[in-house]
């Protein structure tokens, strides 16, 4: 067991964990963030992603003892009131079924619109490989369209 | 609900408990229950619609949501039949408590359509005596008043009073014995595009789900179970296990064959249970997927003992020298539920009371099992429902509450649990691998006049639906079906039997009607023209062929079939009946620069009746169909010594956005028909639809699924 002092959603926090505990499992059971969801431990599925100094990371493989100085940005910290422009876009286009694996798809779409504001069907074919078993693809593809005409880089 | 007396009604409870909280719609002086409300006269004239004096409503959701929208539709009937504006609503899930809701269990596509009425009338009968209290309160007739916004109106004066108003004396008024329901013509909710009411949770990661719940004292319990089917708990060391940090008990439950860890958090316990030294012992065969195929080969050397249908005489067309016989064999793996919020459930066995929390498709059920379980009477437990990460027919089995509770028993302290991926891979109720033997005649006129199904099924239900299309159109048809015995655990999986059927009898048709060089569109459509005026054998149950035909004649509308000119893109065409809904798919396939084919685009056509919410009705028929296709291409679970071979997504493959449809056109047939099943039906006819314009681009026929040209 050891101490860390991570920045989560630009918050200073104190941690006890061993350093080999996932930031998923710090995230759900230490912080009480469970925004970021477990699907599967071994980053195939992209549940758990958060923002990782901007970029999209799976939080399963991210040990609590290399985050350091960076910066993690959880859903919880995307907007205060849901106003980021992908998670209004995910309302708008009315993508949730289930809605278990959009907090991972929104961080992932996040990250992606903040490198490539415009991106093409092929960038997010590439860009987006979160696994989604009631098959919101469609939508996700069509809201993450919508929120770059609308501008998905302003954060 | 509407046929309750005036001795009956007991539902005005008047309290002053300050700080509002959850509301709950009650409505008999049995009621135990605790009852939280906002400050106020609570009007609640049933249990699923609940009117305080400050103008809150509160409509309860009776069925649990596991993705399939009824969160959202179900509310939306009672919004419209009792008058009040969507966005003005609060919409709660109801607990477990069937003597108020009938039954709570989500499963066969089955809460819009069984619940259409009943819910239509509960909003209906608060409607009518908000009327009548407006009416008796201006001494006019209630014919001159109607209900509009939440509002009850004068027409001759103009005069209007607020729902909230109206409470306090709605609650003193007889709950009418039957009321008018609204013509369906004057609908402003149904049928309207309505978005997901927990969406902005969802979007904001809001805890909404079981794997999210918080209780004071709480420990996480990991659990060790057999990692074979066949083998059972002999002896476990938790040495090792105690050592690890934030570790805080390890509790075996023998009877269902676990050890279980506890900890104060989920790695702490994951790391405990990794380092557990269990001894399992083989207590029943182990079984593989090469010793189940080669017992259905064996089992479709014969016809079963009794068929599902026989019609005519199957051994005499099949044996006719003049018929072309055509012949083939299609195979189905077993598959997993996957759900993408691995089981868990929370469970607090205290001083013989039980309090559970968690996601279930048959909540009713799950008590029943604990209390038997546990040993406390049922009305000692309570039951709460989340919001479920999934379902597919997973939750219909009540393991996951019963293993909680067991192991909150045996540690005394309140836990939640939760399965790991591997866990959930090897613990599930999968769907059953099936085998589909045909043998068709072709008569010289070119008709089909002959059809056998051979089909066999690992346990658990039926391989086949031996009255689906094109039963009643030939005539000699035979359905034989055969369920191989197995100790691996098998269960409904998303539109049971259907899911795997289609894939063979759509391939088949098709196949058939290439021999036949006919188009496959054109061989149904005169299938479904014998049918209808010649039908063959038993003819109630079953499809209608009107239906049927809707949903073949729009989606071949809408996607242009047979006249499509775009270059390197292919049609496949299928069709399926199951939970009284009708689809029909055109999936067209692109060949891409490297050879290869990606599913581009694909239209479907449904006829479910009324259509409740076209936002959920669309996105449920999207979802079925890039789930269909996802399993078609990537899916498969198989044995090896009674283990499953594929532990996590790595090897139990899923479809990501690459390989999804750019495109996905959905369209229902207009209909004033009572709704019918939605979370399902859209899903069987996707992998036939596939392997049908995979044959069109290659001439190739894949009779096995997932299919080996998309192996990524």
């Amino acid at each position: 067991m050891a101490t860390y002092k991570i920045s989560v959603n630009n918050k200073l926090l104190t941690v006890d964990a061993d350093p080999d505990t996932p930031m998923l499992w710090v995230l759900r059971d230490h912080l009480n963030l469970v925004g970021t969801k477990f699907g599967c431990g071994i980053a195939q599925c992209g549940a758990c992603t958060v923002h990782f100094n901007g970029f999209a990371v799976r939080s399963c493989q991210l040990p609590v003892s290399e985050v350091k100085d960076s910066k993690i940005v959880t859903i919880e910290g995307l907007s205060a009131e849901g106003t980021h422009p992908v998670q209004q876009a995910w309302s708008e286009v009315d993508v949730p079924q289930c809605g278990y694996c959009q907090s991972g798809q929104i961080m992932a779409a996040a990250a992606m619109l903040k490198h490539n504001p415009h991106p093409t069907d092929e960038d997010i074919d590439l860009s987006i490989s979160n696994i989604c078993r009631c098959g919101t693809h469609y939508r996700i593809r069509k809201a993450i369209h919508l929120a770059a005409s609308k501008g998905g880089v302003t954060k | 609900m509407s046929d309750q007396t005036v001795s009956r009604r007991h539902f005005l409870k008047v309290s002053s408990i300050a700080g509002g909280g959850i509301m709950f719609g009650f409505h008999l002086l049995t009621d135990a229950s605790p009852v939280k409300h906002a400050a106020g006269t609570i009007f609640s004239p049933n249990a699923y619609v609940s009117i305080d004096s400050n103008g809150l409503i509160t409509l309860m959701s009776p069925n649990p949501e596991i993705g399939q929208g009824v969160k959202t539709a179900l509310p939306m009937i009672l919004a419209e039949e009792l008058e009040v504006q969507w966005d003005k609503v609060v919409v709660e899930m109801a607990p477990l408590d069937q003597s108020k809701y009938g039954s709570q269990t989500t499963g066969g596509s089955g809460a819009v359509r069984s619940r259409f009425t009943p819910i239509r009338n509960a909003g209906a009968t608060a409607r009518q005596m908000m009327i009548t209290a407006a009416a008796q309160q201006w001494g006019a007739n209630e014919g001159d008043c109607y209900a509009e916004n939440a509002f009850v109106i004068h027409k001759p004066s103009g005069k209007k009073l607020a729902y909230g108003d109206l409470a306090a004396k709605a609650a003193l008024l007889p709950v009418p014995a039957s009321v008018k329901l609204k013509d369906p013509k004057d609908f402003k909710i149904i049928g309207t595009r309505v978005h997901n009411i927990d969406n902005h949770k969802i979007i904001t990661g809001k805890p909404l789900f079981g794997i999210d719940t918080r209780r004071e004292g709480m420990l996480f319990a990991i659990v060790a179970r057999p990692p074979a089917f066949g083998k059972s708990l002999k002896s476990f060391d938790d040495t090792e296990t105690r050592k690890v940090a934030g570790v805080k008990n390890v509790v075996s439950v023998p009877s269902r064959n676990l050890v279980a860890v506890l900890a104060t958090s989920t790695w702490a316990a994951k790391k405990g249970r990794d380092v557990l030294k269990v001894v399992w012992e083989e207590t029943s065969k182990l079984e593989s997927t090469p010793d189940h195929d080669a017992s259905f080969t064996e089992l479709l050397n014969n016809y079963s003992e009794k068929p599902g249908r026989n019609d005519g005489d199957i051994d005499a067309a099949l044996n006719n020298k003049d018929y072309k016989i055509v012949e083939a064999v299609y195979e189905t793996p077993a598959l997993s539920h996957a759900n993408m919020e691995p089981l868990n459930f929370f469970a607090d066995v205290k001083d013989g009371k039980v309090d559970l929390y968690g996601p279930t498709q048959v909540p009713a059920r799950l008590r029943t099992e604990v209390a038997k379980a546990v040993g406390v009477p049922e009305t000692n437990i309570t039951l709460g429902m989340p919001r479920q990460g999934g379902g597919f027919g997973r939750k219909l089995q009540p393991d996951n509450g019963v293993e909680a509770a067991l192991i909150s028993q045996a540690a005394k302290v309140p836990i939640q649990m939760l399965w790991m991926r591997e866990d959930d891979m090897q613990g599930d109720f999968y769907r059953p691998p099936s085998m589909f033997k045909y043998k068709a005649a072709i008569s010289p006129a070119n008709e089909l006049v002959a059809w056998h199904l051979n089909a066999a099924v690992l346990s658990g239900g039926r391989a086949s639906n031996p009255d689906g299309f094109p039963a009643k159109a030939v005539a000699n048809y035979r359905a034989d079906n055969h369920s191989l015995k197995t100790n691996i655990q098998t269960g409904p999986w998303r539109a049971p039997t259907s899911n795997s059927v289609a894939f063979a009898d759509e391939c088949f048709l098709d196949e058939l009607a290439h021999q036949m060089k006919k188009d496959p569109v054109a061989l149904r459509l005169e299938l479904l023209e014998k049918a209808k005026n010649q039908p063959v054998g038993k003819t109630d149950g079953g499809y209608d062929v009107a239906k049927y035909k809707s949903v073949i004649d729009l989606v071949t509308q809408i996607s242009g079939w047979g006249k499509t000119k775009k270059p390197n893109v292919y049609q496949g065409f299928a069709a399926h009946f199951s939970f009284s809904t009708y689809a029909a798919h055109v999936a067209e396939i692109t060949k891409l620069k490297d050879g290869t084919f990606r599913v581009t685009k694909v239209y479907s056509a449904v006829n479910c009746g009324r259509v409740v919410n076209q936002s959920g009705a669309e996105t449920q028929v999207e979802g079925a169909i890039i789930d269909g296709l996802s399993h078609a291409l990537f899916s498969k679970v198989t044995f090896d010594k009674g283990a499953v071979e594929q532990t996590n997504f790595h090897t139990y493959k899923f479809l990501r956005m690459k390989d999804a449809p750019i495109e996905v056109i959905v369209k229902f047939v207009p209909s004033e028909d009572a709704p019918t099943g939605l979370g399902e039906p859209g899903l069987p006819p996707m992998a036939p639809a596939i392997g049908n314009a995979i044959f069109a681009a290659t001439g190739i026929r894949y009779r096995k699924l997932p299919f080996e040209f998309a192996k990524a």
